[in-house]
């Protein structure tokens, strides 16, 4: 795996926030959003910043299903699963989105394209099913038209 | 130091959009019109009002309610009425802006409704099915200003209802809360008034306002509309309950997956600063409060408030027993009034206009309107606000216009995973706290779900049972290892492989993890599956194991 961090990289973001307990679960957002996941390198960090042990700061992380410890692919593809979604059919829209990837949800492609996930719910469930790729939202997506969201590029 | 000078202002910014010397266009840009494609047709139009040489302002608005029309844009001429055209696609934009604003023709073929009046060939937008049986309250601007636009919600009467607040008693604003008989909306329906009170009366400081925005509900967007649509009538019930409460500092605690929302509150808070209407002595009172925006990290407890609370203190979100209740001892130890949303939209609204204004509304125990997202198989999806005690069958047939392609409707779900499946047989019922909760069913955030003859009520109860199962956070015993056994128990029914006992095991064990599970979450897990049982029990007796049914006859 790469090594894209640097001790200043993230220096720069703890000190975003207060060294209080508090600001755990907003410096693994910071941390997550700058550098895509949580490796073991920033948790330590931030436990140190926080004075707290490395395995509270890890216990917080992993009760949370926004963090993730592994780098993701380059775009994000989060097909809602919300009860709406469900019942007009996102399951198959799922399928259709691992068969065209070939990887299964929660998976990353191997050339470290597209990461493939399910979401809770969107809340814009009059649009059913919908399908989110970075910060874009698609809406009334069929299984059919699923696969041409990803583009050639 | 009041508001007087600004609102004066604002009113006739607000009036030169209502009344136009040029033509005013509204673009609604919440999530819902960003997902069907309103990026693309706001472009359209800039490019087309340069083609045409028209001068016009573009203005960003909410969200409407009306999805199922989505993306909506508004376009109001001088003299004439607003109007509100449907499904419009780049494509239709050059020829709508030619047509109407340079050659005077409202293209009736594109239009959904004119607002107020019915306008050459064009229906009056609130006399639609869709909107003539709401009564918006908490939507009061909701897809009719720009919410990023801070003149345009003090010109709606903005902000009066906190200066009304300023010049009274706390007592008396909590007693004008409770008058009211505003409960809260966030699904369990506690008196507000009394919550406050509770609040109110401990001596122990600071205190914390919390608005709970952790809208975790799989087919809900009540609160996202709501945030994205009209933010200052969230913040401002805030600031009226830390005044009436006596609380320093407020947090908003909203799920991340909300992008749009945050940003809209962010701004509108920018706008409060700007006004002193947040930080040290707002507005001259000698009155100091904080709000800062905490984001959830997709953990569906959350939203139960001792979770909440734990979240915000950057601990694992697991819940704990109450009492103590938050407004004795909530976020670090200290007296925390917790509401959610829609709860602390409808405040300003009470407060502006009276107690007796607000309680016309509704039934004899649940006063006011309630939010409902009405989604799945109902031809008009959409955000709605009716009276409490109208009927479920009023609500999907006469506002949600019916069940998509002419199909039967088989039950329609409430309440999000801790509510139930309602049976046709049940669509007489009406919308209250005490009857949902009667029907086995609960009125929760306001999710409603319309399922039709194809939908299996065992894979529905599935898939909820499913969702609390994986979003449990294991700290209780009967949430914990419940769930999953009753899934287990469940699965075997789906694949036709049931044993004949096993319902009256599904019923035990659910009763079970009602009556032991630690918070609400766990409380109302086997609602989905207890109701299905309840109204569809043939579903389950055709998912038990053949084999095992002979083999009982036999006996």
């Amino acid at each position: 795996m790469e090594r894209i961090l640097d001790k200043s990289s993230i220096d720069e973001v703890l000190k975003v926030y207060p060294a209080r307990r508090d600001s755990l679960v907003r410096l693994l957002q910071a941390m997550q959003s700058k550098f895509g996941y949580l490796s073991e390198e920033v948790m330590l960090a931030v436990a140190d910043y926080l004075n707290l042990s490395p395995s509270s700061v890890y216990s917080v992380a992993t009760f949370y299903a926004q963090f993730k410890f592994k780098p993701a692919g380059r775009h994000c593809i989060k097909v809602c699963y919300g009860t709406a979604c469900h019942v007009k059919g996102a399951g198959k829209v799922l399928t259709e989105l691992e068969r065209k990837l070939g990887i299964k949800k929660g998976e990353t492609t191997p050339d470290r394209e597209y990461t493939l996930e399910t979401e809770a719910c969107f809340g814009s469930c009059a649009l059913a099913p919908l399908v989110m790729i970075d910060s874009e939202f698609y809406g009334r997506v069929t299984p059919d038209s699923a696969p041409d969201l990803i583009g050639g590029d | 130091m009041g508001l007087n000078s600004l609102r004066k202002e604002s009113i006739h910014e607000w009036n030169e959009v209502l009344n136009p010397s040029r033509p005013q266009i509204f673009v609604g840009m919440s999530t819902c019109g960003e997902a069907s494609g309103v990026v693309a047709v706001n472009k359209a139009i800039q490019d087309g009002l340069e083609e045409h040489g028209i001068d016009a302002v573009v203005n960003k608005t909410g969200c409407l309610g009306i999805c199922y029309c989505e993306p909506l844009v508004d376009i109001i001429k001088p003299g004439k009425p607003r109007i509100s055209y449907r499904s419009v696609e780049k494509t239709n934009v050059p020829g709508l802006l030619k047509d109407y604003i340079l050659d005077d023709n409202p293209r009736p073929d594109l239009a959904l409704g004119a607002w107020g009046q019915e306008f050459k060939g064009i229906p009056d937008l609130f006399e639609l099915d869709f909107m003539k049986f709401q009564v918006r309250i908490a939507l009061r601007n909701a897809g009719v200003i720009n919410p990023e636009n801070f003149s345009h919600y003090l010109a709606r009467g903005g902000y009066q209802g906190f200066e009304k607040a300023l010049d009274m008693d706390p007592e008396e604003i909590i007693a004008e809360i409770e008058k009211a008989g505003l409960r809260g909306r966030g699904g369990a329906g506690f008196p507000t008034g009394m919550k406050w009170k509770l609040c109110r009366k401990s001596r122990n400081f600071p205190k914390y306002l919390i608005c709970n925005a952790d809208e975790g509900d799989p087919g809900a967007f009540m609160d996202r509309s709501l945030l994205e649509s009209d933010p200052h009538s969230v913040l401002e019930g805030m600031l009226i309950g830390a005044y009436a409460i006596g609380c320093s500092r407020g947090f908003i605690y909203i799920r991340a997956e909300y992008p749009l929302a945050i940003k809209r509150l962010k701004i509108a808070l920018e706008h409060m600063k700007r006004h002193h209407l947040l930080g040290e002595n707002i507005l001259g009172s000698g009155f100091s409060f904080d709000i800062e925006i905490r984001e959830g990290a997709g953990a569906f407890v959350c939203g139960e408030e001792t979770a909440l609370m734990k979240s915000i203190e950057g601990q694992r979100g697991t819940p704990y027993s109450r009492p103590p209740f938050p407004a004795q001892a909530g976020l670090w130890g200290k007296p925390t009034n917790i509401n959610n949303v829609e709860t602390w939209a409808n405040v300003p609204v009470i407060l502006e206009k009276g107690a007796g204004w607000f309680n016309r509304h509704g039934t004899e125990k649940s006063k006011g309107t309630k939010t409902f997202a009405l989604a799945g198989k109902v031809n008009n999806t959409g955000l709605i606000e009716v009276p409490m005690g109208m009927t479920l069958e009023k609500i999907v047939y006469a506002i949600g216009g019916g069940v998509c392609d002419g199909k039967e409707l088989k039950a329609v779900q409430t309440g999000g995973p801790a509510g139930g499946c309602l049976p046709l047989a049940k669509l007489g019922l009406t919308v209250d706290y005490e009857s949902l909760a009667e029907a086995g069913s609960i009125m929760g955030s306001g999710g409603m779900i319309v399922l039709d003859e194809d939908d299996s009520m065992l894979e529905t109860a599935r898939y909820f049972l499913a969702f609390i199962q994986e979003e449990s956070c294991g700290k209780c015993v009967p949430c914990r290892t419940g769930t999953r056994q009753m899934l287990a128990i469940l699965d075997t029914f789906i694949k036709g492989r049931g044993k004949p006992q096993d319902i009256e095991t599904l019923l035990s064990l659910g009763d079970s993890i009602k009556k032991t599970s630690l918070c609400g979450l766990g409380q109302a897990a086997p609602n989905p599956v207890l109701t299905t049982i309840n109204y569809f029990r043939g579903e389950y007796e055709k998912g038990i194991n053949p084999k095992l049914l002979r083999a009982k006859a036999h006996q």
